[in-house]
C-alpha cells in the first residue's frame, strides 16, 4: 500500500509542478495520470503493488465525489434563486451531450463506409 | 452533553466518520435496488448527509474540516486512473482516432448545449458563463468561468450537478438506447459528467471506467481550450 501511494503521490507531484512550470490550464492530478500512464507504456506493465491495489482504490472512487455532493449545501442560497428552469437546462444540457458524444461515436465506428466488420 | 455537541461539530473525525457511514449505507441501499435510476451512491450518501448535518446543526465548513481529507485523495486516485487506462492498451490503439475525435466533439457540444439553453431559458450572462464549463472537472471549470467572466463557486455547483445528473442518467439511458459498447458507455461518460459519471460506471465495468478517465482529462483539456472561443461565437 505504501509503495502504490509513494507512486500515485510521486506522479500526482510531477504533474502538479509540470503544470505549473508550463502554465497549463490542466489540473496536476490529470498531468499525473498522463505521466504515469506513459511510463507503463515505457515499462511495458504494472508494478506488482499497484496492480493488486489500484483495481480496489477504483471501486471506491465515488466515496471520494461526496464531500463535493454535500458542498451543493453550501452553494445553495445561490442555486436556489434561480428557478426549476436551472434543473431542466442542466438536465438537457447533460442528457444532451451524453447522447450527442454517444451518437457521434456509435456513428464513426459503425457507420463508416467501407466498414463490414463491427467492432466489438 | 453541550460540550460533547460542540466537539462533535469542531472535530475533523465527525465529517469523514459519516461520510463514510452515509457511503457504506448508500452503497447497501444500492446494492439492493441495483438497476434503479436513483440507485446511486454519490446522489444517496449526500443527500444523507446534507440530513445529518442539517439535524446537528453543522454548517457545510465544519463537515469539511474531515472531508477535505477524503476529497484530498482525488488527487491520487485520478492518478491511478493510469492503470485500468494501460490495461486497455490494445484497445486504445485501434480506436485512439475515433476516441480522441468523439471527445473533441463532445467536448464542442457540452459548451455549446449549456449555452444555448441557458439562452432559451433567458439566463443572463454572468450565469449563461458559468454554465458553459460545466462539463470538466471542479478546477478546470472554475478556472474557465473565471476567465470568461462567470462566477466560479456558481461554476462549481454546477459542475457537480452536472456529474450527478450524469451518472444517474447513463445507465437507464443507455440500456434504452440499447448500447451495449463499454468503450462508448466510458467516453461518452467521462465527457458528459467527468469524474462523478467516472466513478459510476467503474461500478459498471472497469474498461468502460478507464475510458471515462480518458475522456474526462481530454474533456477538461478541451473545454479550457474551447470554452471561451465557443462563448465567443455564441454570444
Amino acid at each position: 500500500m505504501i509503495e502504490t501511494f509513494l507512486y500515485l503521490l510521486g506522479f500526482q507531484f510531477l504533474g502538479e509542478v509540470l503544470a505549473r512550470l508550463a502554465g497549463l490550464p490542466v489540473p496536476g492530478a490529470v498531468i499525473g495520470m498522463v505521466l504515469l500512464f506513459v511510463w507503463l507504456c515505457i515499462r511495458k506493465g504494472v508494478p506488482t503493488p499497484m496492480r493488486e491495489h489500484v483495481p480496489n482504490l477504483m471501486t471506491h472512487m465515488s466515496l471520494l465525489f461526496i464531500p463535493a455532493g454535500v458542498g451543493v449545501m453550501a452553494y445553495w442560497p445561490q442555486l436556489s434563486q434561480y428557478s426549476w428552469k436551472m434543473v431542466v437546462v442542466l438536465l438537457v444540457a447533460t442528457l444532451g451531450t451524453l447522447l450527442a458524444s454517444a451518437g457521434f461515436m456509435c456513428c464513426y465506428l459503425y457507420l463508416r463506409p467501407g466498414k463490414v466488420k463491427h467492432h466489438d | 452533553m453541550t460540550e460533547a455537541l460542540l466537539w462533535l461539530r469542531g472535530s475533523p473525525l465527525t465529517g469523514i466518520l459519516l461520510t463514510l457511514l452515509c457511503y457504506q449505507l448508500a452503497l447497501k441501499i444500492c446494492r439492493r435496488y441495483h438497476g434503479h435510476p436513483l440507485a446511486n451512491t454519490v446522489l444517496l450518501a449526500s443527500c444523507m448527509l446534507i440530513s445529518v448535518l442539517l439535524l446537528l446543526d453543522m454548517n457545510f465548513e465544519q463537515y469539511f474540516r474531515g472531508a477535505s481529507y477524503l476529497q484530498f485523495l482525488l488527487g491520487p486516485v485520478t492518478v491511478a486512473l493510469a492503470i485500468p487506462l494501460y490495461n486497455n492498451l490494445a484497445r486504445l490503439r485501434s480506436h485512439g482516432l475515433p476516441v480522441l475525435l468523439t471527445i473533441f466533439f463532445g467536448s464542442l457540444a457540452g459548451v455549446a448545449l449549456a449555452v444555448l439553453c441557458a439562452q432559451l431559458a433567458g439566463f443572463d450572462r454572468a450565469l449563461l458563463l458559468s454554465l458553459a464549463p460545466r462539463s470538466a472537472t471542479t478546477p478546470i471549470a472554475i478556472g474557465v468561468a473565471e476567465q470568461i467572466g462567470g462566477i466560479p463557486a456558481l461554476a462549481a455547483a454546477f459542475v457537480i450537478v452536472t456529474g450527478i445528473i450524469g451518472a444517474v442518467a447513463v445507465k437507464p439511458l443507455f440500456d434504452l438506447l440499447r448500447i451495449r459498447n463499454e468503450m462508448v458507455l466510458g467516453v461518452a461518460t467521462g465527457i458528459a459528467a467527468h469524474g462523478i459519471g467516472t466513478a459510476r460506471v467503474f461500478q459498471i465495468s472497469e474498461s468502460a471506467g478507464a475510458f471515462a478517465g480518458l475522456a474526462m482529462g481530454f474533456t477538461g483539456l478541451f473545454t479550457a481550450l474551447l470554452a471561451p472561443l465557443v462563448v465567443g461565437w455564441l454570444l
